[in-house]
């Protein structure tokens, strides 16, 4: 059956089960839209600028596992998604990008609207592709949704060029995909897991630390019974809250940079770490030479670059995180070992436990002025930890990971790798269009929200009902705090004073607009946006003067530890 | 350590810049690089001259293994093999010089591809030690000009 490129692209993507799109119109993708006018089965909805598309495609990626979905037009159109596609990189999130191009025999020309994207792209997407004939463009969606969703995700970009979606051709989607260059190792190696796990029965101090790849992989059941079998504590990074139950006995909480004190005690004094699906950021190892130092590591992951990139791996296990930990249970489960095993490590435990106790999360009140810490205990208090929460980066980042309790996989959205500002709104409202049922919450600062404030109007539009908590200490938190610690308290550029009012600026775009301004006010001004309809902005006033605890200093080992 | 790596490509558009770009993205180092089709025409051959230590080569190596059009990376550390070079030199001939030119193309088993009045292009293939040799022989009689191709290398058969 003979169809338009633009006919075919709308098919395909109904016919590999898109139920949305995220996306804004141009030049170059007008025959795609006149396509999607004429169709029921694919939704797309119009945001206000392409980043906001690519983190609301990400974001309903996070949420629900399904790849998400974003189309944009040629030149600023997909430069404009450059931020979303890198931060999506990073974190490993399945995304697909599809961008206009101009008409074939224009590329290169510098004709209007024209970016060389893919070339553009390249480093901060795990494929794309420049289409460059209306009949290849059917298996090239097809390979562009494989390759963002299996092996380790990541986001890829299909560009297409006007003509090419114009012309005509027969729509031929293949059933399978075969790319000889590209087969992701989902099982694990059986001899290295053996020995992994023979490795981790001989010692006495292990930690798991469990990264994104957990979430990924929908693992978590699976982490749970290992570690349950074994009562080994748990660490999560910042990409893998919510992979472990923050409120099991065995969670220590998140480690690194702002981690617990439990956590960075427990990696710097283990004799064995499994790490899985984590990748030893630099903001989780601290000073590399110092991580821990008597530790053996077992490294699951299933990007073998991952492994032996950052530090030394004794045993190294290429695969799938859920397909090797489902071979690790079978090996101890229920067996003598393991019981020998959990009575060996109980003074571990027992040492662990007292770093728990005399050093919690904390901070101090102070009088009329409203923590932070405790708006976010409070959103936690009200959800009852069920929420969906998306974060802004910077200081309410951390304490978003800090203070709430992430019981679920895909509750806790959050640009770890990238540190993208401006990320949680419109991740919320993809999450929200993933998951219609859910409470979803953007924990954010009046900095990074301002850096995509116009999604609002998508949110109103489509009367998606993202909260929005805006913890407004009207500066740059995060840098004000380098600023204060490390240069003199000398405050450059730092200082946002409290500019827009956005309880105004959210019914400008027809939301509502909630504001605290003193601590009582907290957990009833919460109460009443959250149980309000449609999308609510709530402006807290925080203490700007407050600081994110533990800190590890950048270049310090993790032991070395500012606390509250 | 420098390391000479074989890599096995998809023979399609934008390949070279996936190649080039890890490297330069990721602060590797190209020495030399050499690309052509294979016997496969959809298939080429890229041979990468590069160095680093073991850590930074293992990433190399794995890094070219994950990009989706590369088929296949052999590190040739360590494996039996024959590599070659092919340079062009043109390098000054004039008097007794001429003879000088003419003595070390024989001892050195290349040819004279293009002769001028007061120059001569030699085209010699070797392995990286008898490039250099020559290379050093021919510098007092004045290089105006060497163009080197870059490594290839195969494994010896077996």
């Amino acid at each position: 059956m003979q169809m338009t490129g633009a006919e075919i692209f709308v098919k395909a993507l109904a016919d590999l089960g898109v139920d949305v799109v995220f996306g804004y119109p141009g030049g170059s993708t007008i025959h795609i839209y006149d396509a999607l006018f004429k169709n029921v089965k694919v939704r797309h909805m119009l945001c206000r600028h392409e980043q906001g598309a690519v983190h609301m495609a990400d974001g309903y990626a996070r949420a629900s596992g399904r790849t998400g979905v974003c189309l944009v037009t040629s030149g600023p159109g997909a430069t404009n998604t450059v931020t979303g596609l890198a931060t999506a990189y990073m974190d490993s999130i399945p995304i697909v990008v599809f961008s206009g191009q101009v008409p074939t025999l224009m590329i290169g020309n510098d004709a209007f609207q024209e970016a060389d994207i893919v070339g553009i792209s390249r480093p901060c997407t795990k494929h794309n592709y420049l289409v460059k004939e209306t009949k290849d463009l059917a298996r090239i969606i097809k390979e562009a949704f494989y390759i963002a969703s299996t092996g380790r995700p990541g986001p890829v970009l299909v560009d297409m060029p006007k003509d090419v979606l114009a012309a005509s051709a027969r729509y031929d989607l293949p059933k399978e995909v075969s790319l000889r260059g590209y087969r992701p190792t989902y099982e694990g190696h059986q001899r290295q897991v053996e020995s992994a796990v023979r490795l981790l029965l001989s010692k006495e101090r292990p930690v798991v630390y469990a990264g994104g790849g957990v979430i990924l992989s929908n693992a978590s059941g699976e982490l749970a019974e290992l570690s349950r079998s074994l009562s080994l504590p748990v660490t999560t990074t910042l990409m893998g809250m919510g992979a472990f139950p923050g409120s099991d006995p065995l969670s220590l909480g998140m480690l690194g940079m702002h981690g617990t004190y439990v956590a960075n005690m427990a990696i710097s004094h283990s004799d064995v770490i499994l790490a899985v699906g984590a990748r030893f950021d630099d903001r989780v190892t601290g000073k590399i030479s110092e991580f821990a130092p008597h530790a053996k590591i077992i490294h699951i992951d299933i990007d073998p670059t991952s492994i032996q990139k950052n530090v030394r791996v004794d045993i190294p296990i290429v695969g799938d995180v859920k397909d090797v930990l489902q071979k690790m249970i079978k090996l101890v489960k229920g067996k003598k070992e393991a019981t020998a095993f959990q009575g060996k490590t109980a003074a571990w435990r027992g040492q662990i436990a007292s770093w728990a106790k005399t050093h919690p999360l904390t901070y101090k009140p102070s009088k009329g002025k409203i923590k932070p810490q405790y708006v976010v205990e409070q959103i936690h208090k009200l959800t009852k930890g069920k929420a969906i929460i998306a974060t802004e980066v910077g200081q309410n980042q951390m304490w978003a990971a800090q203070f709430y309790s992430y019981e679920q996989p895909r509750t806790f959205l959050s640009s770890g790798g990238l540190g993208t500002m401006g990320y949680g709104l419109p991740a919320a409202i993809g999450a929200q269009v993933a998951m219609p049922g859910s409470l979803v919450v953007d924990i954010a600062g009046d900095g990074s929200i301002q850096m995509n404030i116009q999604e609002l109007a998508t949110a109103v539009q489509y009367r998606i009902p993202v909260k929005v908590v805006i913890l407004n200490n009207g500066t740059l938190g995060m840098v004000r705090q380098w600023q204060e610690l490390f240069f003199d308290g000398n405050y450059s550029q730092t200082c946002l004073p409290r500019i827009p009012d956005f309880v105004k600026l959210a019914e400008a775009y027809g939301a509502k607009g909630f504001r605290a301004t003193k601590q009582e006010e907290v957990p009833e001004v919460l109460r009443k946006g959250f149980a309000a309809d449609g999308p609510v902005l709530i402006d807290v006033f925080t203490d700007p003067g407050e600081m994110v605890y533990p800190m590890v200093p950048a270049g310090a080992g993790l032991t070395e530890m500012l606390l509250v | 350590m420098r390391h000479t790596i074989s890599v096995l490509v998809e023979n399609e558009f934008g390949v070279l810049s996936r190649v080039s770009g890890l490297f330069s993205g990721r602060g590797f180092n190209i020495e030399s690089l050499c690309v052509a089709e294979t016997m496969e025409p959809q298939v080429s051959r890229m041979t990468i001259v590069t160095s680093g230590n073991d850590q930074i080569v293992e990433q190399i190596l794995k890094q070219l293994n994950k990009l989706v059009p590369v088929l296949k990376v052999i590190d040739f550390t360590g494996v039996d093999t024959v590599d070659r070079e092919l340079v062009l030199v043109k390098v000054n001939a004039e008097g007794d010089g001429k003879q000088e030119v003419l003595r070390l193309v024989d001892i050195f088993r290349a040819r004279i591809v293009d002769v001028a009045p007061r120059c001569y292009t030699i085209e010699m293939t070797g392995g990286e030690g008898k490039v250099m040799a020559f290379l050093q022989m021919l510098r007092p009689l004045g290089i105006r000009e060497v163009v080197r191709t870059g490594k290839i290398a195969i494994s010896r058969g077996m």
